[in-house]
């Protein structure tokens, strides 16, 4: 074997925190790692917010981000350690040796200079090429890419592209001074699953093509397993296991990476339709107040008691628009909707307080769901006090009753939610809604800002509450993941449309419509060499029209 | 209320000094506040420790009394323009609207002139009286009052825990005094200590051009105007209201520093 | 036609409206107000007589709304009125001060701009070092002191105490530039103190909001060093905050110089206008306060429309 591009040895990196009422002190977020990277291979940093991958991956190129400085151990790069080099070398590294592409290619491009200019900075200012062999090199790039226009696409500035492209133009900026290693920091996260699978696909062959090495940083384990050769996997600053990309998926030794690997297996037995639904929405059209297009058009969707409708699709889909027709936040322009067998005013304004308290709703972001100034107990027994006139002790009892049900005690009631993890919030958002006794939640991407031990945890408990308290909920999500694992029908989304709706199982199995074939293979799945097959697939498909 | 960094006790004992010697002026001035006690311009001594003024008053016992008057008019007059402000400024954010651009709009017209020449203009025909001072001081500081209450109302406004409450069906009362009022109230009172420097030197301002608190009455700004002459022989009696001045504002400064990074610290701080 | 020129031309239509707003406002703030202006003016002592030629000579007899038209109309025209101290032509005085604060003025701001700049750059390269915690602490200082103050501090102790430049700031037609830049050397350096704190907070604040930025780790990434970092990538995007910066604080000069033509007995507008507040004489009033706030809006404007000019997203729209 080689010698490694990328040797470390006993990494560790502290941070000096702010928390609140005490004074900043310096902690240490990553406690001694140990990996090597041979040339041209590829090694994944997998784990949930806070395992410190980030901040591994920015130490390869001796960078630390904010107040995070590496506080101990060797990071050998191309035979030398980088953290005792000077200034000019670490200049030299960053940039050329060693390159990045972040999450986010909208915040890391300068919005007032050209695409082109930006791509093939480090190239020349590293002297590898002219600026105009870096130019015909990003031209390159870019067709390799993917990008439409190749030729001239450098030309325009970052806003004047989308997202899936301007991350695409990133990975570009980070190949042009043709480096050693690539630091590849959850460059898919933020865009939609069809988009990412292009992505995906177009930074895959790009290392292959290029022969460059790269660490790729990620929370989905399904993604790292298409692009990497081994698999490290990180928990609060430590490593867990690391091996093998086939072993750690096939064969994970530690329960952590075992956990990792089998979430989102929640099964759910879908539960036949009613007689009587418990939600209708007819023929709904809405759009924005000052815009001139609908955002929702003719959209038809049921939902029975006690029952799970989710409403998948991507950003733009119209999803979120339709949660809000319902609630009465946004009057929709055509359309009606029924409620527990009655009709439902379109205006919030003009519904009765039963109405209300039997549609509840839960929210993507539970921290600034709740009211940062009012306590846990005050949060859950405000619907008892405002809908059911509860006061003092029997409030109280019905409060800790309800803490129970989300399994947390009666010791969170007079915690604020600053002092809440995550998970803890969105359970506290669901006791709220629970407390109302409703007969319809509405829950807007409960899980999708979550880690996916915490989703689960969150989904399993919604699921057992269904059956407890026979509440329907309509399920707005991104992530057919999700979907699988807790819906009874499924109402797919697509440009204020819905293209697809029925039964889970029907709505699962082929034959599929376009989009909806084209939404469901886009969404990786925790196996090697799926992306090939995804792609091979697709290619056989357009071959044949 | 264990750690209060070293600065904002300074800070506080300070204002604490600065608004006590204003309460009992009366009690710990040495003499009269128009009482004639000496020549003119007398060095500092062991009867008049600061010295004496233009006409032979006491300078430690016109400072004194003239802290007062300019504490008073200061205080009441950031009360008003807080109230007035805040209360409008909320109201803007909740109702929307025509309600919320009319208001804004009134606004953003009466900022488009310097509050100091709005003062001169409106004062050139008014009867420059303590009550006219505060209102027209107050009004037009109100106006930037209006824009922070309403700017931190408005981003309150749209969080989903606002929003909760709306579907939840609780009344507007309920969602002003409840849910905003509470999240809006600390960035506001560190505001309020900014509000009250700028007053104090508003009055100053005005009184040293002679459209502020009339003679014989005195506040901080007078003092300095009456005094002024002395300057250009050397005499620094001008110069002890600056000293004053300027100590209440950097103590007021240091107290609205430390709530205000209180308050950023109780949201999670930069963590 | 260009969004861009869109915007500013809808920016240019705004200021006007304001300004016509604002004459309406100083004006009604001259006229709607308990008891009479001509009773005020003369005070309590005054002859019916008196009164009513002062009435008569005020126009207060006509409707205000025919009296703001005409004024206006008159304004428009260059025409301001006579004062009614001394029964002279406005827009002669006016002229001759407006001339005099505009070179207090622009001395000052060719002092403190650059002044401002360079130490708001100083700050943020030495973040939180002695450099900055000092710029920082000398800020707070000078933003808690009235300008007034400032101004007889330094007379007193560079004026009189050391002799070094004259204590009061008189300048007229024969001198030559240079007697007149030593004639105003104390009240630029006061101003300059009063604006130089806030624009260099300002500064500091802008360039760090910059600095901030994703796309400024992406250039320390490709190793570029601290300097290019700021001219390639930092510069491109704080020209804009900073002129911002620089066009709201010469807007807050222009309030400044009131107080300090006052202090230094300059012959400009800030005194001409005191002066006749003091005399409660409403048409100069008038016509000062339509000045101040012509040059404040119009000032407020430059920094919006340097905004619009400098965005990106609106220069290269999709």
């Amino acid at each position: 074997m080689s010698d490694p591009l990328l040797k470390v040895r006993n990494l560790k990196i502290g941070a000096t925190v702010y928390p609140p009422g005490e004074k900043p002190h310096d902690i240490e977020i990553v406690h001694g790692v140990d990996f090597d990277l041979a040339p041209g291979k590829v090694l994944g940093l997998i784990g949930e917010s806070g395992a410190g991958k980030s901040t591994i991956g920015l130490a390869s190129m001796a960078y630390g981000r904010g107040g995070v400085e590496i506080t101990g151990g060797e990071v050998w790069v191309n035979g030398r350690d980088i953290l005792k080099s000077g200034i000019r070398d670490v200049r030299s590294l960053r940039g050329g040796e060693v390159t990045y592409v972040s999450q986010s290619a909208a915040a890391s491009f300068n919005p007032a200079k050209k695409i082109m200019d930006q791509v093939i900075e480090a190239a020349v200012e590293h002297g590898k090429f002219t600026k105009a062999q870096a130019e015909d090199r990003a031209r390159a790039l870019f067709a390799k890419l993917g990008l439409p226009d190749p030729d001239n696409i450098g030309k325009r500035y970052p806003h004047q592209v989308s997202g899936g492209q301007l991350q695409r133009c990133m990975t570009a900026l980070a190949l042009c001074p043709e480096p050693d290693l690539v630091v590849f920091d959850e460059p898919t996260t933020a865009l939609d699953v069809t988009t990412q699978i292009d992505v995906l696909k177009a930074i895959k062959e790009a290392i292959r093509d290029t022969g460059v090495a790269a660490l790729y940083i990620t929370h989905d384990l399904a993604v790292v397993a298409q692009v990497s050769d081994d698999i490290m996997v990180l928990r609060m600053g430590d490593m867990v296991e690391y091996g093998p990309t086939d072993q750690i998926i096939n064969a994970p030794q530690e329960e952590y990476t075992k956990a990792l690997v089998s979430v989102r297996s929640i099964r759910h037995e879908e539960k036949q339709p009613s007689a009587t639904p418990v939600l209708t929405a007819k023929k709904i059209t809405a759009r924005y107040k000052g815009t001139n297009f609908d955002v929702l058009h003719d959209v038809s969707v049921e939902l029975h008691p006690g029952q799970t409708l989710a409403v998948v699709g991507e950003s733009g889909s119209g999803k979120s628009t339709l949660a809000r027709v319902i609630t009465g936040l946004l009057p929709p322009s055509h359309g009606k909707i029924d409620f527990a067998g009655r009709s439902l005013s379109d205006a919030l304004a003009g519904r009765s307080r039963e109405d209300l308290r039997e549609l509840q709703m839960i929210y993507q972001m539970a921290d600034v769901a709740m009211n940062p100034r009012q306590t846990v107990g005050t949060i859950i027994g405000r619907p008892l006090e405002f809908y059911f006139g509860l006061k003092g002790a029997e409030k109280r009892a019905r409060v800790v009753e309800l803490l129970d049900k989300i399994e947390m005690g009666d010791g969170f009631i007079d915690r604020y939610p600053a002092e809440l993890s995550g998970g803890q919030k969105q359970r506290v958002c669901i006791a709220r809604a629970l407390a109302a006794k409703p007969k319809l939640i509405i829950c807007d991407e409960v899980t999708s800002a979550l880690d996916p031990l915490v989703a689960d945890g969150i989904l399993k408990l919604l699921l057992d509450l269904q059956k407890v308290e026979d509440v329907a909920y309509l399920f707005i999500t991104h992530d057919l993941a999700t979907v699988r694992a807790i819906a009874d029908s499924i109402a797919v989304m697509y440009q204020g449309k819905v293209v697809r709706y029925g039964p889970k199982s029907q709505v699962l199995s082929p034959p599929f419509d376009d989009y909806t074939d084209l939404l469901l293979s886009s969404v990786p799945e925790m196996k090697l060499g799926w992306l090939e097959e995804v792609i091979a697939h697709r290619k056989m498909e357009s071959a044949g029209n | 209320m264990k750690n209060i960094p070293i600065s904002a006790m300074i800070g506080l004992f300070f204002t604490g000094l600065y608004f006590a010697a204003a309460i009992l002026a009366p009690l710990i001035a040495p003499y009269g506040m128009a009482e004639v006690v000496g020549d003119v311009w007398e060095p500092a001594s062991s009867e008049h420790l600061l010295g004496t003024d233009n006409i032979g008053r006491d300078l430690l016992s016109r400072m004194i009394y003239g802290g007062r008057t300019t504490i008073f008019i200061a205080t009441v007059a950031t009360a008003l323009s807080f109230i007035t402000g805040s209360v409008f400024g909320l109201l803007a954010a909740v109702l929307g609207g025509w309600a919320d651009q009319a208001m804004s709009r009134f606004v953003d017209l009466i900022m488009s002139i310097p509050s100091l020449i709005f003062a001169l203009v409106v004062l050139s025909v008014m009867p420059v009286t303590i009550p006219v001072l505060i209102l027209v001081m107050g009004l037009l500081d109100s106006t930037r009052v209006y824009r922070l209450a309403r700017a931190v109302a408005v981003d309150i406004n749209v969080m989903d825990y606002v929003e909760a409450a709306k579907l939840r069906g609780e009344g507007r009362g309920w969602v002003i005094f409840r849910e905003i009022l509470p999240n809006a109230l600390s960035p506001l009172v560190a505001e309020m200590g900014l509000r009250f420097i700028f007053m104090v030197l508003f009055v100053s301002t005005l009184s040293f051009l002679g459209l502020g608190v009339q003679p014989p009455a005195a506040d901080w700004g007078g003092i300095v105007k009456e005094n002024k002459e002395g300057i250009v022989y050397g005499i620094g009696a001008a110069l002890w209201p600056a000293v004053a001045i300027a100590t209440l504002a950097i103590s007021v400064n240091l107290v609205a520093d430390w709530i205000l990074n209180r308050t950023t610290s109780l949201k999670g701080g930069r963590g | 036609m260009h969004p861009i020129l869109k915007l500013v031309a809808q920016r240019l239509a705004l200021s006007f409206l304001l300004l016509l707003a604002a004459s309406a406002l100083i004006f009604a703030g001259t006229i709607i107000l308990p008891g009479d202006v001509a009773q005020s003016i003369l005070g309590q002592s005054a002859t019916p007589e008196a009164l009513a030629n002062l009435r008569e000579e005020l126009g207060l007899n006509e409707p205000a709304l025919s009296r703001y038209f005409s004024w206006l109309g008159n304004a428009l025209q260059g025409d301001l009125g006579t004062a009614l101290t001394n029964g002279r032509d406005i827009a002669e005085s006016v002229g001759y001060r407006l001339k005099n604060t505009l070179f207090l003025a622009f001395w000052a701001a060719v002092v403190s701009v650059p002044l401002a700049i360079g130490l708001g750059l100083l700050a943020v390269r030495f973040r939180n070092r002695w450099p900055d915690k000092l710029i920082s602490g000398v800020t707070l200082a000078s933003i808690s002191i009235p300008e007034f103050l400032i101004g007889y501090l330094l007379m007193y102790f560079v004026s009189v105490k050391l002799g070094w430049f004259p204590s009061v700031a008189m300048i007229n037609d024969t001198m030559t530039l240079g007697q007149k830049l030593q004639a105003i050397a104390l009240p630029v350096t006061v101003l300059t103190l009063v604006v130089l704190a806030h624009m260099m907070r300002m500064t500091r604040a802008a360039i760090l909001n910059v600095m901030q930025s994703a796309y400024i780790e992406t250039a320390e990434l490709k190793g570029l060093s601290g300097l290019q970092v700021i001219y390639r990538h930092a510069f491109p995007n704080a020209i804009a905050p900073i002129v911002n910066v620089v066009m709201l604080n010469l807007a807050y000069l222009v309030v400044g110089v009131v107080v300090i033509e006052v202090v230094f007995v300059y012959p400009g507008m800030g005194q001409y206008l005191v002066d006749h507040v003091s005399k409660r004489d409403v048409p100069v009033v008038q016509a000062c306060g339509l000045i101040f706030a012509a040059v404040y809006i119009g000032l407020n404007m430059v920094a919006d429309i340097v905004s619009i000019l400098a965005n990106p997203r609106l220069r290269h729209p999709k």
